[in-house]
């Protein structure tokens, strides 16, 4: 019958669907002449996902064999995928608390891979040069006693901008992200009280504003919504045309989120063994205030070995040629001097009692 | 009885032409969400995006060919766990659904339906996820299954039961046993309406994206079978819309669009494979 | 006149089988209702495991805060302090809004479709009322914070607080982010569900009881409110319900207009959270034990007023009026 004919016509275009292979790669010279597929899988932050995106994009290209899948289900996802073994490496913007660490089945490597900056952004119309923010000025913002733009504490720092005499729209993130993790780092390094009253986190209890789910959310408000300022990745802010303020730094100057400023933080932040360290409101009288690494997350003791050696040799990749393509994409590669740091940390990779990275 | 008759026949022209602006009110969010997609994601919509997989930001081409196999496979998926079961449960729900029994199962379908898709993925992840060891849209197609679950069993039920009694009576009269009247000419005669809540269902579930991250996790590159994480289209719009690049939202907006006419297509095919076993209605 | 000796195969005799209770039964029938039966209890199981993981994943919460964790309105994952109050009021209130909204016009499209538009427009109207059930709940968040909120933020909400600002609920400021917001977009995502159900719930009153009313000379509407609406009633508190159950658990697109503030306030202007935002929001990021399990119990309380909500809507059902139920006269 008509009817049985299209239900199995369905049927069948579902199971053909469902066993779909994938077209046949074209051949391409190899870097490294390995024959076997290898497929890894990752999970962690948002933030880097562009990037890693690209890394993989480019490795694939290099070595067809060496399939990578990294998913953006946040930081947090990132570190409960890697601690209950769905996933060969994890991402993360924050690094692992004692606790979480300890519930991995062994040590894992905390392994920066790239650097950030949170930017505050803000839409007013009248004004036409960048604002120029100190620290206390922005701790005040959002702790809720700034309330207008034309408060002479702005006025301070801005004589010859043309502060209108509207309240000023607080947005804050309202998913718990890495983002609000930095910067709020960064307000309870500059502000005692913030530290003592808000505190620190992924999510905190934000004295004022509204709530915008995910930078794109920050974004869209900055946009749509007159006398609004808000904190979003440097990249959401470039991307969109949105005027990025000037924050004074811990030498005085106010200076503008620039890759340079950025590079400039990191350069100033000597790097422990662990290679996890913060670089809010560092030195220097170039650094931007608000910059922070984002981690790779990787056993040290990889359980299988042909799989581990994959993943140092691309990490590997990662931190040396990977590191040209962060400038496009609103990033700033690792400084040289942490690199060689994370080399050596990288050469402890192993898989039992073999060392995954040899020579390189 | 002249001014009684008029105001019947005023309330009657007032009823209508509310009824009319109804119809109006809620087709205006729908024209101005599709117009909206349409407009921004009509320029992303290219051969390229048909068969080309996902290229990084700054690289031009690139498409979501395995997102569009990946969303299908994953209908299906979900469709093969959540109609048989939905239906079959409705169908006993409306047959012998009077006992205690019965009313708890029809009160957990109505709960269930108010469950977050994010704890449904949650608890299929607990499930499946973990105990393989690996994402897969095998674990994708669980997670939309009991999505539709509720929608599909209730809709089963209630028209089934408006179903009117004279034709189970003209079956069983003819001698037909009790459940092949039930399954061939009640089930046959809610047919239409049944396909509408089972497309209802997939509708939603084709544009979830909060279950399948951590089900079906993702993939850029193309999966085979269903024991490896795949791509799909409500995953992918979500990713692209929420980062940062005006390329990227371009395809996201091109995606959703395909989405919309897939489902679309899903919905004709249904209705005409349902029409024509029971006739024009 | 001749009668064929082919017997058709609905009614070759099978065999049968004596069950226990003595009476002589139809395998058939015996096998289906026993599936069907499992099949709908497997809907059960689900339902009870669910309820089960998130007892269990909200132990250490429970055990912690008590009742207190009801009555509280601080949310705060940096001191581990937390508190749900805030958003059981933002999923009550944008839900019931989204009902407000919803059930007249999804009514009205029903019965618009079923019995006032010409044949013609039918397909087409009913088609595109069930397109806005397929559009991501991401697009209509971006929808949201694009052109509803700005229209909101420019036309609506001075409006409204121009004409009835004296009414709490229209009162502070008006950003277009909040309560309101968050109702609308709600209500157009659940009205496919309401006005598609009812439609067919509509079409599938026979015939004969809405000509037998025209035919005692009621004009269309009051064929429509007296024979048609008391036959379809459980089917479209039915519809009613799935559309409530869609609202409880709609995630992306309220979290991405309502504002996300937990506190309480009367005005509709004002941001709100939601419980289902309020997991999906922080369930990716959220590391540490009490927070998740913080987090489980409020996944737990958004079940409760689920199914408070159910017993509610079916007391008022029974309330109203115990008339006869479609299909059985």
């Amino acid at each position: 019958m008509f009817a049985r004919r299209n239900l199995l016509v369905g049927l069948l275009l579902g199971l053909v669907a469902c066993k779909a292979s994938p077209p046949a790669p074209a051949p391409v010279a190899s870097e490294t002449p390995q024959d076997e597929a290898i497929s890894l899988t990752g999970a962690g932050a948002t933030f880097p996902y562009p990037l890693y995106s690209k890394w993989i994009s480019e490795y694939n290209k290099l070595n067809p064999n060496v399939k990578i899948n990294y998913q953006s289900i946040g930081s947090g996802g990132g570190i409960r995928q890697i601690t209950a073994n769905t996933v060969d490496f994890g991402a993360t913007d924050a690094p692992m608390k004692e606790d979480e660490a300890k519930q991995a089945r062994g040590k894992l490597f905390h392994i920066p891979a790239t650097i950030g900056a949170v930017v505050v952004a803000y839409n007013l119309p009248e004004v036409k040069g960048p604002l120029k923010l100190t620290p206390e000025v922005l701790v005040d913002i959002y702790a809720g006693k700034v309330k207008r733009w034309n408060d002479p504490k702005l006025k301070a720092d801005n004589a010859d901008a043309n502060l209108p005499a509207k309240e000023i729209s607080v947005v804050y993130r309202t998913d718990g992200s890495g983002t609000t993790a930095v910067f709020t780092d960064y307000l309870g390094k500059v502000s005692a009280e913030w530290k003592e009253k808000v505190g620190v986190g992924k999510v905190v209890n934000w004295p004022t504003g509204l709530g915008a789910k995910g930078n794109e959310g920050v974004t869209g408000q900055l946009k749509t919504t007159p006398y609004t300022i808000g904190y979003i990745e440097r990249a959401y802010a470039s991307q969109n045309k949105l005027p990025m303020a000037e924050i004074r730094n811990k030498a005085g100057k106010f200076v503008a989120p620039t890759i340079e400023a950025m590079s400039a933080a990191a350069n100033a932040v000597e790097v422990p063994e662990e290679l996890v360290a913060s670089l809010a409101n560092a030195d220097g009288e170039a650094a931007y205030p608000i910059t922070s690494y984002s981690y790779l997350l990787v056993y040290e003791d990889a359980k299988d070995a042909v799989k581990g050696e994959a993943l140092a040799k691309y990490i590997w990749w990662g931190l040396h040629e990977g590191q040209r393509f962060s400038k496009a994409l609103d990033y700033a590669p690792i400084p040289t001097k942490v690199l060689s740091k994370v080399e050596a940390r990288l050469r402890e990779l192993r898989s039992g009692d073999k060392k995954l990275l040899s020579g390189a | 009885m002249f001014s009684r008759y008029a105001r019947r026949k005023y309330t009657d022209v007032v009823v209508r032409a509310a009824c009319v602006a109804a119809a109006v009110l809620a087709l205006v969010p729908l024209v101005s969400v599709l117009y909206y997609v349409t407009s921004r994601g009509i320029g992303g919509i290219s051969l390229a995006f048909f068969s080309e997989l996902p290229k990084p930001v700054g690289e031009s081409g690139g498409g979501m060919a395995n997102a569009i196999v990946g969303s299908c496979k994953l209908v299906f998926l979900a469709c093969l766990f959540g109609v048989p079961p939905g239906v079959l449960a409705g169908v006993y729900l409306a047959e012998f659904g009077h006992s205690r029994f019965g009313k708890w199962v029809r009160f957990s379908a109505d709960v269930m339906s108010g469950l977050p898709s994010i704890t449904v993925g949650i608890f299929v992840y607990s499930l499946v996820v973990l105990q393989t060891k690996h994402f897969s849209a095998f674990a994708g197609g669980v997670a939309l299954g009991v999505l539709m679950l509720p929608t599909v069993t209730r809709t089963t039920e209630e028209l089934l039961r408006l179903v009117p009694e004279s034709l189970r009576e003209a079956a069983l009269g003819l001698g037909i046993p009790k459940w092949r009247a039930t399954l061939r000419v009640m089930l046959r005669t809610a047919a239409p309406g049944i396909a509408t809540g089972v497309m209802l269902a997939v509708a939603r579930v084709a544009g979830e994206s909060a279950p399948l991250l951590f089900t079906a996790f993702s993939n850029p590159f193309w999966s085979s079978g269903v024991n490896e994480p795949t791509a799909s289209l409500p995953v992918n719009i979500y990713n692209y819309a929420v980062s940062p690049y005006e390329e990227w939202h371009r395809q996201a907006w091109a995606a959703a669009l395909v989405l919309l006419v897939l489902v679309l297509l899903l919905n004709v095919s249904a209705r005409l494979l349902v029409r024509s076993r029971v006739g024009t209605r | 006149m001749s009668v064929s000796h082919e017997v058709s195969p609905l009614i070759r005799p099978r065999s049968k089988i004596l069950t226990r209770f003595g009476r002589e039964v139809n395998w058939g029938d015996f096998v289906f209702r026993r599936a069907t039966a499992l099949l709908a209890t497997l809907m059960l199981v689900a339902l009870a495991a669910m309820a089960a993981a998130m007892v269990y994943g909200s132990a250490e919460s429970l055990s912690k805060f008590g009742l207190g964790f009801v009555t509280s309105q601080v949310w705060d994952p940096v001191r581990d302090v937390y508190g749900a109050l805030p958003f059981i009021y933002g999923t009550l209130a944008s839900s019931l809004l989204a009902l407000c909204f919803a059930v007249p016009i999804s009514i009205g499209v029903a019965i618009f479709l079923s019995e006032l538009a010409p044949a013609w427009l039918r397909g087409p109207v009913g088609f595109l009322v069930e397109l806005l059930a397929a559009v991501p709940s991401v697009v209509y968040g971006l929808w949201g914070i694009f052109v509803l909120a700005p229209w909101l933020r420019t036309s609506v909400e001075p409006f409204l607080a121009r004409t009835l600002g004296f009414l709490p609920f229209f009162q502070g400021q008006q950003r277009g982010f909040g309560l309101l917001a968050g109702g609308i977009i709600l209500a157009i995502m659940i009205t496919p569900t309401i006005s598609s159900v009812s439609r067919e719930v509509l079409r599938a009153v026979p015939s004969a009881l809405r000509e037998g009313a025209l035919g005692l000379g009621a004009t269309s509407w009051e064929a429509v409110r007296v024979a048609v609406l008391p036959y379809a009633r459980s089917g479209l508190v039915g519809a009613t319900i799935l559309g409530l159950g869609r609202a409880l658990g709609e995630t992306m697109a309220i979290t991405m207009v309502i504002g996300n503030r937990s506190e309480i306030s009367a005005s509709l202007f004002a941001p709100s959270y939601t419980m289902a935002s309020v997991i999906a929001n922080e369930f990716s990021e959220a590391t540490g034990s009490l927070y998740l399990s913080a987090l489980a119990e409020v996944g737990l309380l958004l079940f409760v007023v689920t199914v408070l909500l159910n017993i509610l809507a079916r007391l008022l059902v029974w309330r109203v009026g115990r008339l006869p139920e479609g299909g059985r006269l």
